[in-house]
C-alpha cells in the first residue's frame, strides 16, 4: 500500500501513534479479561458522540496497511454512517474497503453481526453507546464496578423477571445481557438478540468500543458467551412469519420497510451484503 | 440449655468524636433471641447497628458470627465478597425508611425475588410462587404483585421490605426503627406480624428503637445506650419495670401514659 494515498497532514488512521498504543494496551487487557470493561482515554473524533466514535478509535488502533475494511450500520453497507466511516478510513489509511463479509479482515459494525458466519482471523469492532449492563438499575459507577468485582449479578435477572411479569415472555429484544466466559456480565451493544448466539464461540475476535463512556471490552475467539435466561423461560431469538421481499430468505434478520403512504410495508434482510449475494446466486442458478 | 451464641460482640468502638458514636460495646446474641437497643437520638444506636451488619468498619473491637455451616468467623476479617454473601444469604437488614431497602423502580414481585435470583434461583414459576406466598404472609394483596412499591402506602412498603429480607430464610435480622414513621394502628399490626414471624422462623434479631413500647413487645433483652456507651442491660421487663441507671429511669418515666 502506498502511504502517499493518505490525506496530507494526517497520521495513518487519524490518531497519533501514542494514542493508538494507549488504546492497544487497553485492548490487550480487555482480551485478557473477556467481558471486563477497561477504561481508556477516549479522544475527540471528527464527529459527534453517538455516531460511533468508540468503534472508530478501536478500528484506528488496530487497522494496518494490509487490512480490508467493511463498515456496516444496522447490517447495511450503504447508509450514511457506514459510507462516511468507510470513506474516512479510506481517506486516512488508504486500505482496501469491501462490502463482502468474507473478504473483510476488519469489520466495524453498528448494531448487527453479519449473517455470514465469521472466520478465524477476522476482527469485528462494535460501536457501543452504553457499555454498562447494570446501569439501568444502578446509576453509580462506583457501585456497578463493585458489583462486577463481587459477581453480584442478581439484579440482571430482575430485568428479565419484569419482562415476563409484564408481557408473559422475555421482551428484551436488543442489548440482551450475556455472561462471558462464565464470569462477567456484558452488554453486547444494541445488537438484536437474534445475533447473540453468533457471539458464542465465534472464531473471530470481537472488540467493543464506547467513545462517550470511554470503555473498551472484548470477546476473544472461541469464548463462551451465554445469554441470561430462566429455566422455564429459556433464551429465544426473534422469528418472522414473512420472508425477505427481495431474496426470499427465511432465516435472516428482517427489517420492516414502509413502501408508500397507504401503509403498505415489506420485510427485507437487514444485512445488505447477505441479501445481494443470495440474489446473485439465484440469478446464476436460474 | 447448652446453646452457643450466634453473634459475639467484643469491645466494639466506633467514634466520630468523643461521646459521638458507640464505645466499648460487648454482648452475645443467641439464636431465636430478640435484642432491643434503646436510647435517645444521637446515642449511637444506629452506628452500632451499622457496625454489626458490616456496613461501617469499627475503630476497635471484634464481631464473631457463627455461620450456617457452624463456623465462627470474624466479620471484619472476611473478604468483601464473603461479607456481601452473608448479608444476602444469612442476614436481613430492615431499614427505617423502606425506600432505602427496596428497589423503587421495579415491581413488588421482583423486589421479593431479587435475593433469590442473586443466590442462583433461575426458575420464574418458583420465584413467582414464593413472592406470592410471602406477600400473603405479610398481608399484602397478591393482586398487587406487579405494582411498583412507589404506589404502596408506607406501611405496605415496610411489610414488603420485611418480606424481601426474610425470603432467603435469614438467621439474623437487623432492624433500624422498623415502625418509625408509621401511624399507631399500622405499627401495632406490623409489630404483631414481626413477632409472629420471629417466633415461626426462630430468628435472631437486633432491633434499634427509641420507642419503649416496641421494645417491650418484641425484645427479650434490652441494651440501653447513652452518649455512645451502654448504661444498662438486662431482660426487657426487668429493665423497664425496675430501671437501675438514672438515665434509664428518666427514659422509662418519660413515657406518656394515657
Amino acid at each position: 500500500m502506498n502511504p502517499q494515498t493518505i490525506r496530507e497532514g494526517y497520521n495513518f488512521a487519524y490518531l497519533d501513534e501514542q494514542t493508538k498504543r494507549m488504546i492497544r494496551r487497553a485492548l490487550l487487557k480487555a482480551v485478557a479479561i473477556p467481558g471486563y470493561q477497561v477504561p481508556f482515554g477516549g479522544r475527540e473524533m471528527p464527529m459527534p458522540y453517538g455516531w460511533g466514535t468508540g468503534g472508530m478509535q478501536v478500528t484506528a488502533a488496530v487497522i494496518g496497511e494490509n487490512d480490508c475494511l467493511k463498515v456496516i450500520d444496522q447490517g447495511a453497507d450503504d447508509t450514511t454512517n457506514a459510507v462516511s466511516i468507510r470513506a474516512f478510513f479510506r481517506d486516512l489509511t488508504g486500505v482496501r474497503t469491501t462490502e463482502k463479509t468474507e473478504e473483510a479482515t476488519l469489520i466495524q459494525t453498528r448494531h448487527r453481526i453479519p449473517e455470514k458466519p465469521l472466520q478465524a482471523g477476522q476482527v469485528l469492532v462494535y460501536q457501543v453507546p452504553i457499555p454498562e449492563p447494570l446501569r439501568f438499575i444502578e446509576p453509580s459507577e462506583v457501585e456497578t464496578r463493585k458489583m462486577h468485582a463481587l459477581e453480584d449479578y442478581g439484579v440482571m435477572h430482575i430485568k428479565l423477571y419484569e419482562d415476563i411479569a409484564q408481557f408473559g415472555h422475555i421482551a428484551t429484544a436488543y442489548a440482551y445481557p450475556v455472561l462471558v466466559n462464565g464470569r462477567y456480565v456484558m452488554d453486547p451493544s444494541p445488537i438484536p438478540k437474534f445475533d447473540n448466539p453468533k457471539m458464542d464461540n465465534s472464531p473471530a475476535l470481537q472488540l467493543f468500543g464506547a467513545g462517550r463512556e470511554k470503555r473498551i471490552y472484548a470477546i476473544p475467539p472461541y469464548t463462551d458467551v451465554k445469554s441470561l435466561d430462566f429455566e422455564d423461560h429459556p433464551f429465544e431469538v426473534q422469528r418472522w412469519e414473512q420472508c425477505c421481499a427481495i431474496c426470499g430468505s427465511d432465516e435472516s434478520f428482517l427489517d420492516e420497510v414502509i413502501m408508500d403512504d397507504q401503509g403498505a410495508h415489506e420485510f427485507i434482510c437487514s444485512d445488505t451484503d447477505y441479501c445481494r449475494e443470495r440474489m446473485a446466486n439465484l440469478e446464476v442458478t436460474a | 440449655m447448652n446453646r452457643e451464641p450466634i453473634l459475639q460482640v467484643d469491645n466494639l468502638t466506633k467514634l466520630y468524636a468523643a461521646g459521638k458514636g458507640c464505645e466499648a460495646v460487648s454482648f452475645d446474641l443467641y439464636p431465636g433471641e430478640v435484642l432491643g437497643i434503646v436510647g435517645e437520638s444521637g446515642s449511637g444506636k444506629s452506628t452500632l447497628l451499622n457496625c454489626l451488619s458490616v456496613r461501617l468498619a469499627p475503630d476497635e473491637g471484634d464481631i464473631h458470627y457463627l455461620t450456617r455451616a457452624d463456623e465462627w468467623v470474624n466479620l471484619y476479617g472476611l473478604s468483601e465478597s464473603r461479607q456481601r454473601h452473608l448479608q444476602r444469604t444469612e442476614w436481613g437488614i430492615v431499614h427505617q425508611h423502606p425506600r432505602d431497602g427496596l428497589r423503587m423502580g421495579v415491581s413488588a414481585g421482583a423486589n421479593i425475588g431479587e435475593r433469590l435470583m442473586a443466590t442462583g434461583e433461575r426458575h420464574y414459576g418458583n420465584l413467582r410462587q414464593t413472592a406470592q406466598s410471602w406477600m400473603n404472609d405479610v398481608e399484602l394483596d397478591i393482586a398487587r404483585i406487579d405494582d411498583k412499591p412507589t404506589t404502596y402506602s408506607g406501611g405496605m412498603q415496610q411489610r414488603l421490605q420485611i418480606a424481601r429480607n426474610l425470603v432467603t430464610h435469614p438467621r439474623l435480622v437487623f432492624m433500624d426503627e422498623p415502625t418509625g414513621g408509621l401511624d399507631v394502628s399500622v405499627q401495632a399490626r406490623l409489630l404483631d406480624l414481626l413477632r409472629q414471624l420471629v417466633t415461626e422462623m426462630n430468628l435472631a434479631v437486633v432491633i434499634v428503637t427509641h420507642d419503649l413500647a416496641v421494645a417491650r413487645l418484641l425484645a427479650q433483652r434490652l441494651i440501653v445506650m447513652r452518649h455512645g456507651r451502654v448504661v444498662e442491660t438486662g431482660l426487657t421487663d426487668q429493665v423497664l419495670d425496675d430501671p437501675q441507671h438514672a438515665y434509664t429511669q428518666l427514659l422509662v418515666s418519660s413515657v406518656l401514659t394515657s
